[in-house]
This record gives structure tokens, C-alpha cells and sequence, in this order.
């Protein structure tokens, strides 16, 4: 894709002033600035508003709730019942512990295996270069099929395993390709350097590679570890047990199916508890891990969006 | 780069494992003659070559492993898709599949004379082209609104908050637009509480897949905006003010400097767009399938998933996913092309 690495901006003023305007542009119109500020509040609102409902209709009582006739808007007598009867063992906890077991065991493999291949590429004058760079790029045009591949891993005894969640979808070549364009573009006197101190590769990838691309892995790691803490259709398709079941899965069982969650049943019945206030609690422990962590690598984004050319 | 005019042989010969591996070529300037056949690589021999690359060899390993086995080896799983495979003959797809009779290209035939495969078809373009109209413009136009923003804590928030949905999960997503538009959500709770019918919109065929395409809109419209925000990033400021100097407005530097900074990265990604034709929208709809019926949601994965897992139907529904598949990388591979012909990079280079 198109070859943009870093923001040559050159307003580089930081807070919430506007930087000076350059003496050629026109000054501002009243009615453009209140248009542009007016689509982008909108916009922003379209985002915000469906989660704070989700989020204070969670933590409201079900009094609120009744009340309100159901979600609730405005905030009264916040009340954290939802998440202790949760996440105080039960299905919802161990589904929860389930997902985050595979996304932090899957995105450590996964980030293994892609920088090791990412370092290894990164040469492109080295023996079999060529070759492992096509066939790693030929998958980005086609797919085997899901029979296939469904077939394929039920005949390797992966059902019912958790593997069936992590290899099958553990790396993705763009990735690789993000991470290698980057991994190219360090200085090679750098790792020149090294190498003629006796710096073998492992040592090279891992002290002087890996800490100046601290950026783009940061990005790429939360790419794989959102893609594992999102996915719900591999685990449809190859657990059978129940008590298995990563968060995702159980949301579609509470949230979209309406079902009572395992073991709340009595405090829903007996009243203490609103069943919708329990539905949007799962769905804040499913949006919040993304929603706290992805705004620290917002700034970085860019560079795991945009790849230089293929090159080799 | 001074290292590359070192004579290979003579820095070979003392220490070839040693040797930096390439000097200066990764680092060197974009518009560095490419590494030829000629020069270098030939004077090594494979076996100095092994020696000082095994170790790199040995990194690209794990993820060659895992390719050959979960991308490469299933294409010969394909074969079910001429034969009328029967899946309990034993848990070893292998012994299944040497078990199963082969049947030529019935499959083929009866998928040909299947009504529910041509709705799936249909389902699948009407959603892509429903997808590029309303869908496509959108990340444009939020990226010359944001760029026009200049303060930048008010961009930065406005930033993190339009990229956030694209990091939920389909199913929040889904679940997001029933607490909004379904039949208990909150707009069909004030419409009642004010006399009204509730929304219909989660459950209504006739309008899902414009349903289909809000969604996509709302997880990923703002995601869209990365690329051309770079794009306009890369606009030198210089042209804008050469612009004004020349005496054009507002307007007139919009059209003349903002827009033909984005027509590369818009063709470029309508090209990819159109390659990914038949792939549209199969976790999105299998979530909702139940709700509107297959009548109005089947696109061609969701079709495979149905007969091949749910109705263990495996050779049907893989003879349709080889359909699918065989056109898909033509289209890809006819896109790429498309990109090449632009001047373009496409997925991979000429």
C-alpha cells in the first residue's frame, strides 16, 4: 500500500488551542466552523451514546430500571450488583477467564511466531527469501474453504481443545509483512555492528530489532490480541462443551439469545437483580478491555495500517 | 552505501558466517537499483548460503509450518466437493474421505439447480453494491472533516472515539443495535412510552440488508479514515499555500490539491474492494440469520456453513465454497491487475 510512515504535520502544536494560522489561509466562517463542529459531535454521539446506555442501564438498580421502562438513560443510585453476581464465580466468570486465557496465551504464540518470520524475511538477498515470501503472500489470495478447513482440523483432534482457538487462525501473513517492512527499514549499520561485536541473530532480533520497533509491535499486538478476544466463530464451531465456551459465545447465549445466565437464575427471579442489568454487564466486561486499551496505541495506528511496498 | 562496493568474494572467503548478510541492501534508498540475479547472489555457493542464513531459515519455520498446514493442506480437503462424503464413517476426515464415494460433478449440478444458492448469490452482490454506494464514501468524508480539524486534542479524541467500534467484536456490535433499534431497545421504548408501535428494524427481512450495511458503517467507517488521513497527511503544505497564492479559494484547493492527493488511495482501495466481491458480511449475518430468516440473509459463506455444518451435507456445501473460492481469486488476482495497470501497488508487486 501506499508508503506513509510518519505524520509530517507540520501544525505540531500540542493541547487544545488551535496552532496559528498561516498568514494565506482565509479566516474561518462562523457557519462553517458550527457545520463542521455540529457532523462531527454527531458523529462522535453515534459511537458514545449506545455505550453509555449499555454501561449505566449495567450499573443501575432495578428500580431505575423499572422505572425507566427499561434501559435507562440517566444515571441514579449506581449500583455494581450486576458485575459482583457475575463475576462471583458461575458461568460469566469462567467464560471471562476463558477468554482472557486464550487471547494472552494466543497473542503471545502469535506474536512469537510472526516476528521470528518477520526477522527471518527481513533480508532479501537470503537463502529460500523468495520462496517463503510467496508462499506466505499466495494465502492472501485464496482460501482453502471453512469444509475444508473444518474437516482439517477436526482430523488433527483439535475439537473440543482450545488449540482449535489459537492455531488454525494464529497468524496473519499482513501482519508479518507490517512487521517485516518495518524490521527492513532500521539502519543496517546498526546490525551490522552488532554482528561484528558477535551478536548472533536471536541476539540482534531481541536487543536491538525488537526495542526501536517498539511502536509497530505494540500496534500489531493489540491487532492479534482483539482478533483473539473477539473471535466467537471458531469456538462455535469446534467446542462442544458448554463450560468451555469463551465470553463472546455467551453473549450471543444472554445478550442476543435472552437466555438466563447459569447459576443467576434465583437473584433474577426473586427480584434483586434485573435481567437487563445483567445482559449489559456482559457486554461491558466484552467492550471495556478494547475500549481501555486501544486508545494508548491510537498514535501508532498508522504504521500498522500502511506497509511499504512488498519489497524483495 | 559504501559497504556495497566491498568485494563479496574477498569478505566471503575470510568469514562467511560473519558476514553481514546483505550490506546495505535492506537499509538502502528507495531508488536503489533492485538486488539483480546478476552481481552477488550468484558468486555464493548454496552452501556458504545455508551456513550463514540457516539461522533466519530456522525463524521463518514456525509461521511456514503453520501456513502449509492450515492454508495449504486443506485445499486438498477440496476433494469432498466430488464425492458424496459421509462424515461418520470415522472421526479421521482422511479415512473418511478414502471411504466415500466419489460422484463427479453432481454436486456441481445440483448446487446449479439449487434456488437457495442463486438467492445466496444474489444476497451477496445485492450487499456488496448496497456496501461500496453507501458504505464506501463515508470514511472520505469523516477524513477531510477530521482533517480539517487543526486543534489536535480535539482531533485526537475525536480520533480514538470513531476508531473504537471497529475494535468490538461483531457480536457487541449486533448486540449494540438491539438495545438501540430492537424491539425492546430504547428508541422503540420511547416511541411507546409516547403512544407509538416499537421498531420492527432487528426482525424486518425487507430492510436487512440495509441493516447490514449501518452496521458495517458504524464498527468501521471511522476505522476507514487511517488510510486517508495518511494520504492527506503526505500533502505538502507548500502546495496549499502556492495555491492561495495563486489566488484559489477554499473550494478550488480542495478540488485541486485535497482531492488528487486521495484519488490514488480511493482507486486503489475500490480495486481491493471489489477483489473481496463475494466476501461480505458472513460472522455479521450468521449472528442475525435466525432473526430475519435465509431468505433475506443468505450470502454465499453463510450458505456453505448451513449445509456443511449444520446439515452435514460436507460435498454439497464444499462443491458451493470451491465455487466461491475459484471465483474469488479471479477476481483478486483480475483486481490486482486493475491496480497494476493504475500504477499502483495492489497486494503484491509486478
Amino acid at each position: 500500500m501506499t508508503a506513509v510512515i510518519d505524520e509530517p504535520t507540520t501544525r505540531k502544536v500540542r493541547g487544545w488551542a488551535a496552532p496559528p494560522r498561516p498568514v494565506w489561509e482565509e479566516a474561518p466562517t462562523r457557519a462553517g466552523l458550527a457545520g463542521k463542529g455540529i457532523v462531527l459531535v454527531l458523529a462522535c454521539l453515534a459511537v458514545v451514546f449506545p455505550l453509555w446506555i449499555v454501561i449505566v442501564t449495567s450499573l443501575s438498580t432495578r428500580r431505575t430500571i423499572d422505572e425507566a421502562g427499561g434501559l435507562v438513560m440517566v444515571p441514579k443510585d449506581i449500583t455494581f450488583i450486576a458485575y459482583q453476581e457475575l463475576l462471583s464465580g458461575g458461568q460469566v466468570t469462567r467464560a471471562a477467564l476463558v477468554s482472557i486465557g486464550v487471547t494472552l496465551v494466543g497473542t503471545l504464540f502469535s506474536m512469537t511466531v510472526s516476528v521470528l518470520c518477520a526477522y527471518g524475511l527481513s533480508r532479501t538477498d537470503s537463502l529460500g527469501h523468495r520462496w517463503i515470501l510467496m508462499t506466505l503472500l499466495a494465502t492472501m489470495f485464496f482460501s482453502a474453504g471453512l469444509i475444508p478447513t473444518y474437516l482439517l482440523v477436526q482430523t488433527l483432534g483439535l475439537t473440543d481443545s482450545y488449540l482449535a482457538l489459537i492455531l488454525p487462525s494464529a497468524i496473519s501473513v499482513f501482519n508479518i509483512l507490517v512487521l517485516r517492512g518495518f524490521f527492513m527499514n532500521i539502519s543496517q549499520e546498526l546490525v551490522d555492528s552488532a554482528r561484528i561485536d558477535g551478536a548472533g541473530d536471536f541476539r540482534i532480533l531481541w536487543q536491538i530489532v525488537m526495542p526501536l520497533s517498539r511502536a509497530v509491535i505494540a500496534v500489531i499486538t493489540l491487532f492479534y490480541a482483539v482478533g483473539y478476544w473477539s473471535a466467537w466463530f471458531n469456538a462455535s464451531l469446534y467446542l462442544n462443551d458448554q463450560n468451555m465456551l469463551p465470553l463472546q459465545n455467551v453473549m450471543i447465549q444472554l445478550v442476543q439469545k435472552q437466555e438466563a445466565p447459569v447459576g443467576l437464575g434465583q437473584a433474577i427471579r426473586t427480584g434483586q437483580l434485573s435481567g437487563l442489568a445483567v445482559q449489559m454487564a456482559v457486554m461491558v466486561m466484552a467492550l471495556l478491555p478494547v475500549a481501555v486499551l486501544s486508545p494508548f496505541v491510537q498514535k501508532h495506528f498508522k504504521k500498522g495500517m500502511l506497509t511499504g511496498a512488498v519489497k524483495g | 552505501m559504501s559497504h556495497s562496493t566491498v568485494p563479496r568474494s574477498k569478505a566471503e572467503a575470510t568469514k562467511p558466517v560473519e558476514e553481514p548478510a546483505a550490506p546495505g541492501d535492506a537499509a538502502g534508498p528507495p531508488d536503489a537499483p533492485p538486488r539483480g540475479k546478476q552481481g552477488k547472489r550468484g558468486k555464493l555457493s548454496l552452501r556458504l548460503r545455508y551456513r550463514r542464513d540457516r539461522v533466519l531459515l530456522l525463524m521463518t519455520l514456525p509461521a511456514v509450518a503453520l501456513v502449509l498446514v492450515f492454508h495449504y493442506l486443506p485445499i486438498l480437503g477440496n476433494v469432498v466437493a466430488f464425492q458424496d462424503y459421509d462424515p461418520y464413517i470415522s472421526d479421521n476426515g482422511v479415512v473418511s474421505i478414502l471411504n466415500s464415494p466419489l460422484v463427479g460433478l453432481e454436486n456441481f449440478q445440483r448446487i446449479m439447480e439449487d434456488s437457495a444458492f442463486w438467492n445466496a448469490l444474489k444476497n451477496t452482490l445485492v450487499l456488496f453494491f448496497l456496501q461500496l454506494v453507501l458504505f464506501f464514501p463515508i470514511p472520505v468524508l469523516l477524513a477531510l472533516l477530521i482533517n480539517s480539524v487543526i486543534r489536535p486534542r480535539v482531533r485526537a479524541v475525536a480520533q480514538a472515539i470513531l476508531y473504537l467500534p471497529h475494535f468490538f467484536s461483531w457480536v457487541l456490535v449486533i448486540a449494540v443495535f438491539q438495545q438501540l433499534f430492537g424491539g425492546a431497545g430504547i428508541f422503540s421504548q420511547l416511541l411507546r412510552q409516547n403512544g407509538h408501535d416499537g421498531l420492527e428494524v432487528m426482525t424486518n427481512p425487507d430492510t436487512f440488508m440495509f441493516l447490514l450495511t449501518a452496521q458495517s458503517v458504524w464498527k468501521d467507517a471511522g476505522w476507514g479514515i487511517i488510510v486517508f488521513l495518511a494520504a492527506l497527511a503526505s500533502v505538502s503544505p507548500d502546495l496549499y499555500e502556492a495555491a492561495a497564492m495563486d489566488g484559489a479559494g477554499r473550494r478550488r484547493r480542495m478540488w485541486h490539491v485535497t482531492l488528487p492527493a486521495l484519488r490514488p488511495v480511493i482507486a486503489l482501495l475500490l480495486v481491493l474492494r471489489v477483489g473481496d466481491a463475494l466476501t461480505v458480511g458472513f460472522e455479521q449475518i450468521l449472528l442475525q440469520r435466525d432473526a430475519v430468516g435465509p431468505g433475506a440473509s443468505e450470502v454465499l459463506d453463510t450458505f456453505v456453513w448451513w449445509n456443511g455444518v449444520r446439515n452435514q451435507d460436507f460435498g454439497y456445501a464444499a462443491a458451493a465454497g470451491l465455487i466461491k473460492g475459484v471465483v474469488s481469486l479471479g477476481l483478486v488476482l483480475a483486481a490486482n491487475k486493475v491496480a497494476h495497470l493504475m500504477g499502483e501497488q495492489g497486494v503484491y508487486k509486478k
